[in-house]
């Protein structure tokens, strides 16, 4: 039996036809249907212009960007077979992933190299809109959906930094969230807190830290917004700003 | 110079190191992109024509399978194995347990929000780490509906969108990516100011005597009724002069009448918060100010 024989068999059998839905053979009513019929990569238009091929068009930040988020989730979740989000446990959860857990370094260094690669990504992505124009009329609303994504990112790596629970993390999210102290009415220290009656027990940075202090609450709290709360934000944003691409007319692209 | 190259090497820091690097090519392919366009939307062609360059009578529209989906397939891989291999160079940073007793000195935020620490130097935190962060993400958002020029969209160009790509470029690559550098890898203890060739000295002190604007140009003391009158007459005519600034010109006029007032409020005002950073840094580093206007509830 010849291969070409082996292959129609296959590809005409009821087990392929029922996933695949489309012969195989490449003509433009089959590339259009491998997109149409997946789930997938139907989060492409079936054509696009010739300039969204373009890497000195795109430089393919965007793109970059989504790939990198999947990455972290797929890492972030094998991470969280090894990790307590408590006091007690987690900065031995971190040594023991880095010295016993196999591949366990490998893990967590690809988790942080590929959010470090994606705060850089997501504002080169936003550079190379604004240097193409994209966010002209009709895309006006996807750049804002793009500015609150950008946003999301920065404060999903900021969570992603307590949780290691060592000096690094912790001083860093202290210096962060000790600006919130300085909020004006809502901060204990900022301008008119005696008029809201803020104190370092009932401010906005308490709220933010379940506490006066960076401590075990702060620490649960950066895990849960981390790993569950943003991730959920940032999937849905994600799939409006990718719906707004299409509808919004698809990739820019000289007119 | 061995401390500046500790300080580049260390593993959080080489992150800042490779996006000053992208910064820097992007910033130069898309001027030359934009430059090439320009010269040939001199020379009478098209934004079609001059975009499309000698590729202009191939197809304008391609199948997405296989010519995008191979593409962000190949994109995909190269950027595993990326990973991979800064992987395994390089391992993520894990200092010694968290403890409250003990502060680092320097103590710094991750780096992406260095650029915001910096600003710290010359506000409060109340503007430094709460009002000017906010401002930056709503002014973001408003590019869209504050910019009227329907040209240069999908296309890189400078001659079609000269306004609105100097301010971007002022905004995004001085007071973003350039004071997150400053950040990272000039402040050491105590947030001063190093060399790269300097040591970075835990017990470093730099003699420097601020002063007030209301003492330093009228001699009249910043806390007082009178000095604080003073203070404020500078924040309230800061944000109007800079608005009425480019009224002035009949370009300025021109680009008034076509945004309306609305979005001409919105775009002065946000311009007049943009350029008093600078106004703010200059005055700071090289008249000492401390504050412009002190109140009794906050200082600016």
């Amino acid at each position: 039996m010849d291969t070409d024989a082996l292959k129609k068999e296959i590809t005409k059998g009821q087990l392929w036809r029922s996933v695949m839905r489309h012969d195989v053979e490449d003509n433009p009513r089959t590339r259009v249907l491998k997109v149409m019929s997946n789930v997938f990569l139907h989060l492409h238009p079936v054509r696009i212009p010739r300039f969204g091929l373009y890497l000195k068009h795109t430089w393919c930040m965007g793109g970059l960007t989504f790939f990198l988020f999947l990455v972290l989730t797929v890492t972030g979740t094998l991470l969280m077979f090894y990790y307590h989000p408590t006091k007690e446990v987690a900065y031995a959860d971190i040594k023991y992933l880095e010295f016993d857990v196999p591949f366990g370094m490998l893990l967590r260094n690809m988790h942080r190299w590929s959010a470090h690669a994606m705060i850089i990504s997501v504002w080169l992505h936003m550079y190379r809109v604004f240097m193409t124009g994209s966010y002209k009329p009709p895309r006006e609303f996807n750049w804002v959906v793009g500015v609150l994504l950008l946003t999301l990112t920065m404060l999903l790596s900021f969570t992603g930094y307590l949780l290691t629970d060592d000096q690094l993390g912790f001083w860093a999210v202290t210096v962060g969230t000790n600006m919130a102290r300085a909020t004006p009415l809502l901060g204990h220290e900022g301008p008119f807190a005696e008029l809201t009656g803020a104190s370092p027990y009932n401010d906005i940075r308490f709220a933010m830290l379940g506490g006066s202090v960076v401590a075990g609450n702060a620490l649960l709290r950066a895990y849960i917004w981390h790993c569950i709360a943003l991730p959920l934000i940032v999937a849905m944003f994600i799939a409006v700003h990718f719906w707004r691409v299409r509808k919004d007319g698809g990739i820019s692209a000289p007119q | 110079m061995d401390q500046f190259w500790l300080i580049i090497s260390k593993p959080d820091n080489v992150p800042i190191v490779l996006m000053l690097l992208l910064v820097g090519f992007f910033t130069w392919l898309a001027l030359s992109e934009a430059r090439k366009f320009d010269k040939a939307r001199a020379e009478g062609k098209t934004v079609k024509e001059a975009a499309y360059g000698d590729e202009a009578d191939y197809p304008e529209r391609v199948t997405v399978w296989p010519f995008l989906v191979r593409e962000e397939f190949l994109a995909a891989i190269a950027m595993t194995i990326f990973l991979f291999i800064w992987s395994m160079a390089l391992d993520a940073p894990l200092e010694e347990m968290a403890n409250p007793n003990v502060t680092p000195n320097p103590s710094k935020a991750p780096w992406y929000f260095l650029g915001l620490q910096e600003i710290l130097v010359y506000f409060d935190p109340w503007i430094a780490g709460v009002i000017l962060p906010n401002v930056i993400v709503v002014g973001l958002m408003v590019i869209p509906y504050i910019d009227p020029n329907p040209k240069g969209s999908g296309y890189y160009t400078f001659r079609e969108r000269p306004l609105a790509i100097t301010i971007f470029l002022f905004g995004f690559l001085i007071l973003w990516v350039l004071l997150t550098a400053i950040g990272t890898f000039t402040r050491g203890p105590g947030w001063i100011w190093f060399w790269p060739w300097q040591y970075w000295d835990t017990h470093a002190v730099v003699a420097e005597t601020n002063v007030d604007f209301s003492d330093l140009f009228f001699g009249i003391s910043s806390g007082s009724f009178t000095g604080s009158l003073i203070g404020f007459a500078v924040i309230a005519i800061w944000f109007p002069l800079i608005m009425a600034l480019p009224l002035i010109f009949r370009k300025g006029r021109e680009l008034a009448s076509e945004m309306g007032i609305v979005r001409y409020l919105v775009f002065g005002n946000l311009l007049a918060f943009m350029l008093a950073l600078p106004l703010k840094m200059f005055l700071r580093i090289f008249l000492h100010v401390k504050y412009i206007w002190v109140t009794p509830w906050f200082n600016v």
